[in-house]
């Protein structure tokens, strides 16, 4: 037999061609082309709502002009997710926790920097507090914030540092403290200090504390999401778990918008109008009421269902100066969470 | 050399199979040679206790909770549409990255077993290297290359192809962490086989490819098999690297372990089961890998590889 | 022949056809792959500057995520060292009931998925858990439920690579021993333990390397505390996550990833030196 030198040359581009085009198989038999469905990008707690949402929609769109449309639904913590869309995850519609992460998309230049503008009640479709969650019978005798301070209270909520969420829990307590003390930032700041000394687990999700408290039996009060409140005590009974309203919380407003380049380029920019829009309707509004989400216009859902949601005083986040001014002075590194709860460095 | 690799090299299993009497003591002999009877009972005890509490409870637990709440609860969450598309995209990723990687085993084993070149060994270090990088590494040096901020990005985005957030990163995800899994059972096994059966029959007028079909395949078919099993295992249940670029879209590229994950964070009573009832389907692939393996390194021994651990 | 492939060069010449085909397919798969998405990771963390490199992979946060992982990852080695010993010692020289079953499950942690893993051992050592409840203290969300974590992913290393090295001992060499006098335990400690040296050291490296780079079981037992129990790998997805650019995660990937090769530089030597000095290592 001969040794075939020479096309050893020859017989390695073949190789090496033929490497290349077994990644390209790979990666073009998984491809898809732009799929017609709607991606709505969220943060964790509306898991429910929108899974009941979407179906709601979808009758709605197809009755209104015939065409059948599905939804996708991705959820996270709300600060990842709003990265994941700067960097190509193509939502058409983003429903988020805080005005901050969708400001990143239209900085990104992905939407119009007035796109809070472009919806009502400041593209806020449905807005939430934060309130308490305790163990049946309220064994620990929880009424209001002063009692997450107690020496024999164990506190479960996220990091604000990873969690949207607890970062408006943050500010309530902040909030509260502050007006207890008639603004002395000293007194303030020495309550938060001993609130979060008290915190058992600091999940890196509203969700995960949520569970940690719950399911896991961690700790004797729950800081939440109102919504996440009900949704433990609807799905435990009210026999294991109690809501406490404290008496002053603060008011958080999840915006949502159409990310307008994704949308026109996959030509979806129609019925993701719509699909924000509706969230406006009676129908959505019902819906949000239902997953105990305060409806922005409570006149269009039934009285009964707005019992779940009492008054109680709230502070906005433009008492901090917006989330431009309160990120970095609470939240950024080595700023007041950092120096009141993690161990130095 | 990496982690993975301290599989039991399957020759030498042999002698735990059928051991010598002098070898292996049973709990009531007492020779010069083994322990009092009390130490043997006490380390056998404190070996169990370790495999009890770290190995076959977790895997118990698994099937408990996934039957807490009875068999027609645990059916209906596998049939829930989010689960069928996570399997359905678990059984696609590995049904390509399985291939990918075998055809790229046989190829790499075929070269550095059958031939003596300069950098051999340097080869062999890099194909064994995605088994020490962290899957989340893993995950994300595809989206620096395919991320819209990445090399590739802007050139992606203007033709319009999706990688990252997509099945393609997915895939290509899978193939990296699986990467050396076939070549690292081949490659031993081949140069310990030599060149012999090979040249004979190229002598005997047979062609290259005909040669490997019908002289090296059969020689290696077993421990190909035991590549491919470790390898299937592996990417069925990959989790860090793909979170890292799945973009977690609920139905579309959410796999079986991103799935798991997602089912935990839903808030209800079923949920619980949904996350363990999916889990129980890799724990059980898990359970059949086993079995299989040592199916395989107790029938095949002799045909594996017996440098599997040192290359 | 003035081809700029000459790979005749390279290699000694073979009879066996298919050489330029499959080296040629290997490594341009191989670059494809893994070296050329490897090098866009050390070229990403190079391009934010050798000042802000050194910012990043200094700063307080990432060097505590960094102790964390390869702190705990020692903890989890070394417990995997002390009972991986006593499983190798027990399944090749002792018979008892279910002795090969527990051979097989051994390899467990290779087979089953770390997020099935996660799950389970989160729930299972929750305070409320089988496992967890029996304690007055917390495990799942704490160190030690991630050190758990990375004693189960590590668990097989040890014993595979003890396990061969045991049974090839020579039994001749204890029986003298015992004939001369010395006592059982004298024979272990002198006799059966040196040879186990580089196999033990190699399986508890290689424990050691893959508990470093753990991230799915780990996410689901721990609740990522910065400073605290923040592991590298939690570090690199959140940085990814709210950084504006790929720089800081690109920069403690390439930290980890520069760990990762010394640690395998490590083993390497290792096996040789075992190979020198005994023979044969597992």
């Amino acid at each position: 037999m001969t040794i075939r030198r020479p096309a050893n040359g020859r017989e390695f581009l073949a190789g090496a061609a033929a490497a290349i085009g077994v990644i390209i198989i790979v990666v073009a038999i998984t491809m898809s082309g732009r799929s017609v469905a709607l991606l709505n990008v969220s943060y964790d707690p509306t898991r429910e709502l929108f899974e009941e949402y979407n179906q709601a929609f979808a009758a709605y769109w197809r009755e209104a002009t015939g065409q059948a449309v599905s939804i996708r639904q991705s959820h996270g913590g709300s600060g990842a997710q709003a990265r994941a869309v700067v960097d190509g995850l193509e939502a058409d519609i983003v429903t988020l926790a805080l005005e901050v992460d969708v400001n990143l998309l239209a900085e990104a230049g992905l939407m119009d920097a007035n796109w809070r503008d472009l919806l009502p009640n400041r593209s806020a479709p449905y807005t939430s507090t934060i309130v308490f969650v305790v163990r049946a019978g309220n064994p620990k005798n929880i009424r209001d914030w002063d009692d997450l301070v107690r020496d024999d209270v164990a506190v479960v909520t996220p990091n604000p540092k990873t969690s949207g969420g607890a970062r408006w829990n943050f500010l309530a307590a902040w909030a509260y403290a502050e007006s207890r003390s008639g603004g002395d930032e000293a007194v303030t700041l020495d309550f938060v200090r001993r609130l979060y000394a008290n915190v058992a687990v600091l999940d890196t999700g509203a969700r995960g504390s949520t569970q940690t408290f719950a399911q896991r039996g961690t700790g004797d009060v729950l800081i939440a999401w109102e919504n996440e409140a009900h949704l433990t005590v609807g799905e435990f009974g009210a026999g294991a778990f109690e809501i406490v309203m404290p008496s002053q919380s603060i008011l958080a407003e999840p915006p949502v918008a159409v990310v307008t380049r994704y949308a026109d380029a996959r030509s979806t920019a129609t019925v993701a109008e719509a699909y924000v829009e509706y969230l406006y309707s009676a129908v959505g509004q019902r819906i949000a009421a239902a997953h105990f989400f305060r409806p922005s216009d409570p006149d269009l859902v039934d009285p009964e269902a707005l019992a779940a949601f009492p008054a109680i005083q709230m502070t906005t986040i433009d008492h901090f100066g917006g989330w431009a001014e309160a990120q970095p002075r609470f939240f950024g590194d080595g700023a007041i969470f950092d120096q009141i709860y993690l161990p130095a460095p | 050399m990496s982690a993975e690799k301290a599989f039991i090299p399957p020759d030498r299993q042999r002698p735990t199979e059928a051991p010598p009497a002098a070898r292996a003591v049973s709990l009531r002999t007492r020779s010069p040679v083994t322990e009092a009877v009390w130490v043997r009972a006490l380390l056998i005890s404190v070996g169990l206790a370790f495999v009890v509490v770290f190995l076959l409870l977790p895997l118990v637990f698994v099937f408990v909770q996934a039957f807490k709440l009875g068999f027609g609860e645990y059916l209906a969450q596998l049939s829930e549409p989010y689960a069928q598309s996570a399997i359905r995209l678990t059984l696609l990723v590995t049904a390509i990255a399985v291939p990918a990687n075998l055809i790229f085993g046989i190829a790499a084993a075929w070269a550095i077993a059958k031939y003596e070149f300069k950098g051999k060994a340097f080869l062999i270090t890099l194909i064994d290297l995605p088994f020490s990088v962290s899957p989340v590494i893993a995950g994300l040096v595809y989206v620096l290359l395919f991320g819209a901020q990445g090399y590739f990005g802007p050139w992606l985005a203007a033709n319009d192809i999706q990688i990252i957030f997509a099945v393609p990163g997915i895939v290509l995800a899978t193939i990296f962490v699986t990467f050396p899994f076939v070549a690292r059972e081949l490659i031993p096994l081949m140069q310990e086989q030599g060149t012999g059966d090979e040249e004979a029959a190229l002598s005997l007028g047979a062609s290259g490819f005909r040669t490997f079909l019908f002289v090296t395949l059969p020689n290696v078919k077993w421990a190909l098999l035991y590549g491919v099993l470790l390898c299937n295992a592996r990417a069925m249940g990959e989790f860090g690297a793909v979170s890292v670029l799945s973009g977690r879209i609920q139905g579309f590229t959410n796999t079986m372990p991103l799935q798991i994950e997602a089912a935990s964070k839903e808030f209800s009573r079923t949920a619980e089961v949904a996350a363990f009832s999916l889990a129980s389907l890799l724990a059980l692939l898990a359970l059949v890998t086993l079995a299989l393996k040592t199916f395989l390194e107790w029938r095949y021994a002799d045909r594996l590889s017996s440098a599997g651990q040192s290359h | 022949m003035a081809h700029a492939f000459s790979l005749s060069r390279l290699r000694k010449p073979s009879v066996i056809p298919g050489f330029g085909l499959t080296f040629g397919f290997a490594v341009t798969y191989l670059s494809l792959i893994v070296l050329i998405p490897i090098a866009a990771l050390v070229l990403q963390s190079a391009s934010v500057g050798w000042d802000e490199f050194w910012r990043i992979a200094t700063d307080a946060r990432t060097v505590a995520a960094l102790r964390t992982s390869f702190g705990l990852s020692l903890i989890a080695a070394l417990v995997n060292m002390f009972f991986g010993l006593i499983l190798a010692w027990v399944l090749t020289r002792y018979r008892f009931p279910g002795r090969r079953i527990v051979d097989a499950m051994v390899d467990l942690p290779f087979a089953l998925p770390t997020a099935v893993a996660g799950i389970s051992l989160g729930s299972l050592y929750a305070v409320n858990g089988w496992v967890g409840g029996l304690f007055d203290f917390r495990i799942t969300y704490t160190s030690i439920g991630i050190t758990i974590a990375l004693v189960f992913v590590g668990l097989p290393f040890v014993v595979r690579t003890v396990q061969p090295v045991l049974e090839d001992l020579d039994k001749e060499l204890e029986e003298a021993a015992a004939t001369l006098g010395a006592g059982r335990w004298r024979t272990v400690i002198r006799v059966i333990l040196p040879p186990l040296v580089p196999s033990v050291l190699t399986g508890f490296a290689l424990a050691y390397a893959r508990a470093v780079g753990e991230y799915g079981s780990v996410v689901f037992v721990s609740q990522g505390l910065p400073y605290v129990n923040e592991i590298a790998p939690q570090l690199i997805v959140i940085k990814l996550e709210e950084s504006a650019n790929y720089g800081p995660a690109a920069v403690i990937a390439t930290v980890m990833l520069a760990l990762a090769f010394v640690l395998l530089l490590f083993i390497n030597l290792l096996q040789a030196w075992g190979r020198r000095r005994f023979g044969s290592v597992g």
